[in-house]
């Protein structure tokens, strides 16, 4: 027996109740849709593939209030260590961001989803997805049975590993050059470094084509993760366990959870919608093409994917054409700009370990986001180029490669 | 040829149901299922794997 019982035709189905799914799910029910939310998982927010990690800016844009149940760190910087163990930080007064308590924050959106009016059914998995007329039949499966649920639209949040937009014909796969293979252990009992920063270790004794995390939780609890090139030979854990028996204060740690998943840092998908389908989250590959982070697109992505939603029931247009808006609507809000720092990630993947040790000495925190950001001014460049990375004729012919798109935009200028 | 996963190191992320080319990986609660006649054999998961449970097996 069961009190929210699957029924027969919903106005919108979302598959996947993590942020993106959540977040649609609560602009949806505020119109008064009729909207369901499957999830296959027995748990909302949990396991977590996410080091929880959520910057202040992301709280401002999308009006999110941080609350003491689920925001159990506040962040005032970050630091980032080279390869020889040098590092460099940036430390504020004031808060910059959050680490997350996922498990809280997330049932916390599901709340809010089911205040507004919205369905929420656990452990039942998509199995089918086929189109009939102008509608969706989804073969959902629980509890030993397959049930048929029709519905106009389907928004896919089902992460990473969907396979409901697959089965509606939109290729969601990822590309293995760029998705980084991810790893983390949720630590306690550890210590020996700062609590209020985010902790960056680089170097490819470290992590070959990626990074090792900390991110601070309270209480000597941390999220200690992993992510590098999918096309490494030895695996994530391999590294992550590596490094973390030559740390003193983590060597003899706790571990508390442990965590996995791929991360799509390759960029947005270029198509999010296809006939009665549209794709938001993870499974749209939206994820920050630098550092892998996604919670925030994720929200930001699904709140988008729900206005389009809206429109597409009040206009009963659910063509491929009719719903082409969407992705158009979020290159234009969100993934172009981020698409920026996509490039940002192929400068890194490029520099050696002696690249790293050369540019923690000389460069600053500022710069460094910066480059990341693709944000660098021609006074920057010029500064750049003439002060600090004429010693290092290798370091120059990197930078050229990632600053000729721009270069060339400009009218030919050569640096 | 086929992928194979050990369920003793598995830990039912779906970073290989995303890599899988022709979708011959379904994870279902704590099960990998591959679907043998599908799998072509090209090694992305045992790639993406965090963990290496993922083989290619005679």
């Amino acid at each position: 027996m069961r009190f929210v019982k699957l029924e027969k035709k919903y106005d919108v189905v979302i598959v996947g109740a993590g942020p993106a799914g959540l977040a649609a799910a609560i602009e949806i029910a505020k119109e008064k849709i009729n909207v369901l939310v499957l999830d296959r998982k027995q748990e909302i927010g949990c396991p977590k593939r996410c080091a929880e990690g959520l910057g202040l800016g992301w709280f401002n844009r999308l009006n999110l209030k941080p609350k003491k149940d689920w925001c159990v760190q506040t962040i005032h910087g970050a630091a980032l260590y080279a390869p020889n163990g040098k590092g460099f930080q940036m430390k504020r007064t004031e808060t910059m961001g959050y680490v997350l308590e996922r498990k809280i924050f997330e049932k916390e959106l599901a709340r809010e989803a089911v205040n507004a009016g919205a369905k929420i059914l656990l452990k039942h998995q998509v199995v089918g997805a086929i189109r009939n007329k102008n509608e969706v039949v989804l073969k959902v499966e629980a509890d030993d049975e397959t049930r048929e649920v029709r519905t106009p639209l389907v928004i896919a949040c089902d992460g990473v590993d969907s396979l409901t937009a697959k089965m509606l014909g939109l290729n969601t796969k990822l590309d293995l050059r760029e998705t980084d293979s991810g790893y983390q252990y949720e630590m306690t009992g550890i210590s020996g470094y700062d609590e209020h920063l985010l902790h960056l270790y680089f170097g490819t004794d470290v992590a070959p084509r990626g990074y090792i995390w900390i991110f601070p939780k309270r209480n000597h609890t941390a999220n200690v993760g992993i992510g590098i090139g999918a096309y490494e030979e030895k695996t994530a854990k391999y590294y992550l366990d590596k490094w973390i028996a030559q740390q003193e204060g983590l060597k003899n740690g706790s571990i508390i959870e442990v965590n996995a998943g791929a991360i799509p840092v390759g960029g947005f998908l270029d198509k999010m919608q296809a006939a009665n389908l549209i794709v938001a989250g993870d499974a749209g590959h939206m994820v920050d093409p630098i550092h892998g982070g996604g919670i925030g697109i994720a929200l930001e992505g699904g709140r988008l994917a729900a206005k389009h939603a809206i429109k597409a029931i009040q206009s009963k247009k659910y063509s491929e054409k009719d719903l082409e808006p969407y992705t158009q609507d979020w290159y234009d809000t969100r993934g172009n700009e981020l698409m920026k720092r996509l490039k940002g990630r192929h400068l890194l993947e490029q520099l050696s370990d002696g690249d790293f040790n050369y540019l923690a000495g000389s460069i600053t925190m500022e710069e460094a986001l910066k480059i990341g950001n693709g944000a660098l001014t021609k006074k920057d460049k010029l500064l750049l180029f003439s002060k600090k990375l004429v010693t290092r004729p290798g370091l120059v012919k990197i930078f050229m490669k990632y600053m000729k798109d721009e270069v060339q935009k400009e009218g030919g200028v050569k640096l | 040829m086929t992928a194979k996963n050990n369920g003793s190191k598995c830990l039912y992320c779906g970073a290989c149901v995303g890599v899988c080319p022709v979708q011959a990986i379904i994870l279902k609660d704590t099960r990998i299922i591959i679907d043998k006649k599908k799998c072509i054999n090209c090694g992305a998961c045992v790639n993406i794997c965090p963990v290496g449970a993922m083989k290619i097996e005679k």
